[in-house]
């Protein structure tokens, strides 16, 4: 019963932890949602230069580690200027969701055929007007289940900027398991944390999935 | 060059020195034709002659490489507002219908007039549904064009259209992605449509459809127009020889 003591225990400690993460996640994903977006246009802009700085951002972040990238914002940027440990993980882990959604993103508009776009300017829609009503509800669609997956991936990625001092689930659990010396339990117990998290939200993507799956192409 | 039609007046659809290349390859060049108010012209000609390219220039899915097309006395530009606001009144029907496969039927036919026009919406749906119970299909406005077979999905394209009020309506290739026996419900609907006067430029394949609905035939072939008139001349007693060679080959089948 030693292990559901300890989890009784500690929940109050880990609760606060969870809400921490909970909000990194959250701001880091609803902005990676935009950023990626943004990214996604440049990446097929009519500008070869435009598309070729997106792509070049992509392949870098891509090509380096989560915690190269939440180190260098951090402690590499420290004599320059200091940011809150919690802000620059919101930043790190924005950068770094944003390449991935942006090529979800784009996958997802190519994958919508020609002659729908053809469909909507021929009734007088504008580009704008074809990409919201059109293009983007199609793509979402399509990439839903990749993007579910990346955002269940940066949930639990939320768990590096514990290497950046923010007091997240995972740094709270390497904190307690080296008070109470007994680290299988409260590694195994903060993985249960974050596993409900992830089969939450695991549950909500396959919900809409169902929702926008009513038509079939 | 003599347009064949009895028409007076300013043309709807006025092209003069039209051209189009596709790099080295020049699909047509030196298209000149006018379409009057309520008139149907019907495009024939071998595949690859170019009468789908100069169809989809007509609304600006294609871009000229020279000359110029003028609709409604409005010089056609390239310019993302002007291309807008002339698309709202020229409806286009393409070979594989292109319907909104996340909206319902209802969804593909008001979504224009409502988002696009910015109508009442009480207004577009009163008017989508007559148009739907118009080409036959009254009863399938809440379902979604998957679980339509291809003629029902073209007839809600045209209702789609239609529903932009359109001066001009454009039919690329209409019934060529169609089942044999699903072919006859489209050509009806576009029948009824070309005796209630709209003007329509169609590109088909359907001789005896061109026939028995058109005003004007143009035989588009060989980088230009071939030879043009009322059907029974283009048809029945061509006057070139390209006009015989291609009839002879799509009528022997």
């Amino acid at each position: 019963m030693e292990w559901f003591s300890d989890f009784v225990d500690t929940a109050p400690t880990f609760l606060q932890a969870l809400w921490i993460t909970l909000q990194l996640a959250l701001w880091s994903i609803v902005l990676a949602a935009v950023l990626g977006g943004v990214l996604a246009f440049l990446r097929l802009s009519r500008f070869q230069a435009v598309r070729m700085l997106a792509a070049g951002y992509i392949s870098l972040i891509r090509g380096t580690p989560l915690v190269t990238q939440l180190f260098i914002i951090y402690f590499g940027l420290a004599s320059i200027i200091t940011i809150e440990a919690f802000w620059a993980g919101v930043i790190g882990l924005t950068a770094h969701n944003a390449a991935y959604v942006a090529e979800i993103y784009r996958s997802g508009i190519q994958s919508v055929p020609t002659g729908q776009i053809e469909a909507g300017r021929s009734l007088g829609m504008s580009k704008w007007t074809t990409l919201r009503l059109v293009i983007s509800p199609q793509a979402l669609r399509t990439v839903l289940p990749s993007l579910g997956n990346q955002f269940i991936i940066a949930v639990k990625d939320t768990s590096v900027a514990a290497f950046i001092t923010v007091a997240e689930l995972f740094r709270t659990a390497q904190i307690v398991a080296a008070e109470k010396f007994r680290p299988l339990e409260f590694y195994v117990i903060v993985g249960v944390y974050y596993l409900v998290i992830v089969l939450l939200l695991s549950g909500a993507v396959r919900a809409l999935e169902q929702r926008l799956g009513r038509y079939n192409v | 060059m003599p347009d064949g039609t009895s028409a007076t007046g300013e043309p709807l659809v006025r092209i003069r020195g039209a051209a189009k290349r596709f790099g080295a390859l020049t699909v047509f060049e030196n298209v000149d034709l006018d379409v009057h108010e309520s008139e149907v012209v019907v495009l024939i000609g071998p595949s690859g002659a170019g009468k789908s390219t100069l169809l989809r220039c007509v609304n600006g899915l294609e871009r000229l490489d020279g000359g110029t097309i003028d609709i409604g006395g409005e010089r056609l530009g390239y310019r993302e507002s002007a291309l807008n606001r002339m698309r709202r009144h020229v409806g286009m029907v393409f070979q594989n219908f292109n319907l909104f496969p996340h909206m319902t039927v209802l969804g593909n036919v008001t979504c224009a007039p409502a988002k696009v026009a910015r109508r009442p919406y009480r207004e577009v749906e009163e008017e989508a549904r007559g148009l739907l119970d118009k080409v036959g299909l009254a009863d399938k406005c809440d379902v979604y064009p998957s679980s339509l077979s291809g003629g029902q999905r073209q007839r809600v394209a045209i209702a789609r259209a239609l529903a932009m009020h359109p001066r001009l309506m454009l039919f690329d290739e209409p019934t060529s992605a169609l089942d044999p026996e699903l072919v006859g419900e489209v050509l009806d609907v576009m029948r009824a449509l070309a005796a209630e006067g709209m003007t329509m430029m169609i590109v088909t394949h359907e001789m005896r459809f061109a026939r028995r609905v058109a005003d004007r035939v143009v035989l588009v072939a060989d980088g230009g127009i071939a030879e043009q008139g009322p059907p029974e001349t283009v048809l029945d007693a061509p006057r070139t020889a390209r006009a015989r060679d291609f009839l002879r080959a799509v009528l022997e089948h």
